[in-house]
């Protein structure tokens, strides 16, 4: 009977995970770094900046971009507890809306971290704001409040001294909110529709800012949504939230598992490549390598190789069958933000606010273009209309082609 | 007599619509203030707000009024309501300006919801701001008291570069009247010591200072934070027990910290895999709910006057001033407050602090003193 249900629910799903050219989550539509129909500008200087709006407050989420709009979140106020949300025109970068909320979690953070730091979701008619506090705002893309939840304020011990920053996915109707921390530590699956939950799933009880990541199902198979932890990646039913398979060798807390050719890229002893398990059989370890161990920012799969960037800023191109290093190539680093891809190209931009572009080739990758933002960027960009989203604390940006 | 006649339906039309849309505001409001934890009441609430966002601006002050008695979940459903309204509002040149204004000046109104309209009506009148901010010194919104508080630290920065000394003394003392934000009272605290003034901010914030502790106890393998060790059972200061490393017993212990903090580490010893007991009295003259603001890099839990009030089991991810708020309601004379403070064994730089700092305050952040005179906190007899 729930296969049967999974099997009409499907075409759902479908709509959920194809945006079309939107970018409707952290690291993209298939939260794995990619655009697949978009073409970002292959040199980029500062002619190349369609468009700069002005933000208030911290924010290190990413923008989202759903058909001609541009969503970011950002935090107010000396306990950074006024949430808001903002809508902004692609094509303008006019801001259309914005709204606000109070934060009924805590809000302490790291000082690198805040409050605004996981990215929202939307599933093309609705806009998931999450935030450290657990709060998850619901809007439509007109900016009208549909629902709200406070889960910090549901579950009083569920909240991280040093910031919450794991972004929300959403598949099919089920909207899947990370709340892993120290002590009340859990994942729950929200009801798009209502903001009630459909299941809350008990996790490690250890601090962890990773983000899940979609591992779509190929052919009539079930879409399964991967939580990372401690204790290493569990694959469960969006729907139900009951686990498919488990890896229980470890991951890190910090970098997120990537998903490429229906392997998982794990931040695992280094970088391990896993082929997914199944309710009876485990999943299966192709290869670990400590070389391509990604630092802050995740790994990334395009074109049949995979890419990590380390603690120093050195971007390395791998072979996905064996873990063989490629290429490297020195960028100026530190990354928080992670690398996103299109059209041949990798768009990394550092700490600093230095946006660079990496044309990739067969024996080595070359750094095309480069425009120094000057401002701190944390947040991983977005890919829609052919542009490149940005975000500082201070503004946000529209990268084109001249 | 027929046109008398029509512009009776018409008024009485008018009138029902009216009456209709007064009644409909107010059952949505009603309907959103039901929501309750877990997405309780979400359905109804989403419905309600709906249709109380299409509303015409004369929703905007109950909108306002119902923040009154409504739990934080559904505050935030109001204000999204409020905002699309007001957002419409503004785009049709129909805020009702003055309504906000008077709502703004009025104090016994909702914090959030005065400062709300504050923020509505500096959209559409900038000047807004000079006009009512100097009056908020001693406001009961944080907000509002907060850019009054900053009006004066600006001033006084200006009075002394210009080396008018004691006048900047004067502005600095009045700020300080209003400053709870840390930020501001350092921000004032640090100049008016350098003009001479001796300012007590322990007292200021609500520090206890004085404290009576015992241990250690084992908490090795995190094992004593769910074991109830004798002081969780019954606070006797003559007692003695048997805890980690030979028998042990309560004695006095103070800090002179300006912000309270309590090292046991430094002032005792760096114990490891070890609970502490503390407890201090705070005197009330009357029943108060008020907040236990805590800060700790280690585990604890915290009991008053015997009952569990909240407890949190998280190591070394940072001590912050107000890490912790605990609404708590103290009953008139004696409060006896007891704090677990659990050190574990990881032995990494970062994971030696073994500390705590505890003021009670109001949910406005303003300290509030025990009311027992001799000094800020006074032990049991």
């Amino acid at each position: 009977m729930k296969n049967e249900s999974l099997k009409l629910l499907l075409p759902l799903i479908a709509v959920g995970l194809c945006c079309g050219a939107d970018w409707p989550q952290f690291r993209g539509p298939l939260t794995n770094n990619v655009a697949t129909s978009d073409a970002p500008p292959s040199k980029v200087d500062q002619e190349s900046i369609a468009w700069t709006a002005d933000l208030e407050g911290r924010g290190a989420s990413g923008p989202i971009i759903v058909g001609d709009k541009v969503f970011i979140t950002s935090t107010t106020g000396f306990k950074q507890d006024q949430l808001h949300v903002m809508c902004f025109d692609v094509k303008t970068g006019k801001r259309l809306w914005e709204r606000q909320f109070w934060a009924t979690g805590r809000t302490q953070c790291h000082s690198k971290m805040c409050v605004a730091t996981p990215t929202p979701a939307s599933d093309g008619k609705r806009i998931f704001a999450t935030f450290s506090s657990n709060d998850v705002v619901c809007l439509d893309l007109d900016g009208n409040l549909l629902w709200i939840r406070g889960l910090s304020h549901d579950f009083p011990n569920a909240s991280n001294s040093l910031g919450m920053a794991s972004s929300p996915v959403v598949v099919g109707e089920t909207l899947i909110v990370p709340v892993e921390n120290d002590d009340d530590s859990f994942t729950t699956g929200l009801d798009v529709k209502t903001g009630i939950a459909r299941w809350k799933i008990k996790r490690p009880r250890v601090a962890n800012w990773t983000s899940p990541a979609i591992l779509k199902a190929a052919g009539d198979g079930e879409t399964l949504v991967l939580l990372q932890s401690n204790d290493g990646v569990d694959a469960i039913y969006p729907e139900t939230g009951e686990t498919a398979w488990k890896y229980e060798e470890g991951a890190g807390r910090i970098p997120s598992t990537t998903v490429g050719d229906n392997v998982l890229y794990v931040p695992s002893k280094g970088l391990t490549a896993l082929a997914p398990g199944s309710s009876s059989e485990p999943p299966k370890v192709l290869w670990s390598e400590q070389k391509l161990s990604p630092s802050t920012a995740s790994p990334l799969f395009y074109q049949k190789r995979v890419y990590t960037v380390n603690r120093a800023g050195v971007l390395t191109c791998a072979n996905p069958e064996n873990g063989d290093v490629v290429w490297r190539l020195r960028l100026k680093g530190p990354f928080s933000a992670t690398p996103i891809a299109a059209a041949n190209h990798l768009y990394l931009v550092s700490e600093k606010g230095l946006l660079q572009v990496v044309q990739l080739g067969e024996e080595k990758g070359e750094l095309t273009g480069e425009i120094d933002l000057k401002e701190t960027i944390l947040a991983t960009p977005a890919i829609a209309d052919n542009s490149l989203f940005l975000r500082s604390d201070k503004h946000l940006w529209k990268i084109s082609s001249k | 007599m027929k046109r008398s006649r029509f512009l009776l339906c018409l008024m009485f039309l008018f009138s029902s619509l009216t009456t209709l849309q007064a009644y409909d505001v107010k059952q949505d409001i009603a309907q959103i203030k039901l929501v309750q934890k877990e997405g309780q009441g979400n359905l109804a609430a989403s419905k309600a707000v709906k249709q109380l966002s299409q509303a015409d601006a004369s929703a905007l002050i109950p909108i306002l009024n119902s923040f009154e008695g409504a739990n934080p979940l559904a505050v935030n459903w109001l204000r999204g309501a409020f905002e699309t309204i007001a957002a419409n509002a503004i785009k049709q040149n129909k805020l009702p300006v003055d309504q906000l204004e008077k709502f703004i000046l009025d104090k016994s109104k909702n914090p959030r919801a005065r400062r709300l309209a504050y923020e509505t009506l500096i959209k559409v009148d900038p000047k807004a701001e000079d006009r009512l901010i100097p009056g908020m010194i001693n406001d009961p919104s944080v907000t509002l008291r907060r850019d009054a508080v900053q009006r004066l630290i600006d001033e006084a920065k200006s009075l002394e570069k210009a080396s008018k000394k004691d006048q900047a003394k004067k502005v600095y003392q009045q700020a300080l009247s209003g400053a709870t934000d840390d930020d501001q009272v350092k921000a004032i605290v640090k100049p008016l010591r350098t003009l001479g003034q001796k300012i007590d901010l322990q007292k200021h914030f609500g520090f206890l200072s004085d404290w009576m502790i015992v241990g250690p106890f084992d908490n090795s393998d995190k094992k004593g934070y769910d074991t109830v060790y004798a002081p969780e059972e019954k606070i006797d200061l003559t007692s003695k027990f048997e805890g980690k490393e030979g028998k042990v017993e309560w004695k006095s212990v103070n800090t002179e910290d300006d912000y309270g903090i309590f090292d046991i580490a430094k002032s005792i010893s760096p114990y490891k895999g070890a609970v502490m007991y503390c407890t201090a009295d705070f005197y009330s003259p009357e029943e108060q709910s008020l907040e236990i603001r805590l800060g700790t890099p280690n585990a604890w839990k915290i009991w008053v006057n015997g009952k569990l009030l909240f407890a949190r089991n998280e190591y070394h991810r940072g001590m912050v001033l107000d890490q912790y708020s605990v609404p708590v309601t103290f009953k008139p004379g004696k409060n006896v407050i007891l704090l677990k403070l659990c050190q574990n064994e990881q032995t990494e730089s970062w994971a030696q602090r073994y500390q705590f700092q505890l003021r009670i305050a109001r949910p406005s952040g303003t300290g509030v003193l025990s009311q027992k005179p001799e000094s800020t906190t006074q032990l049991s007899p």
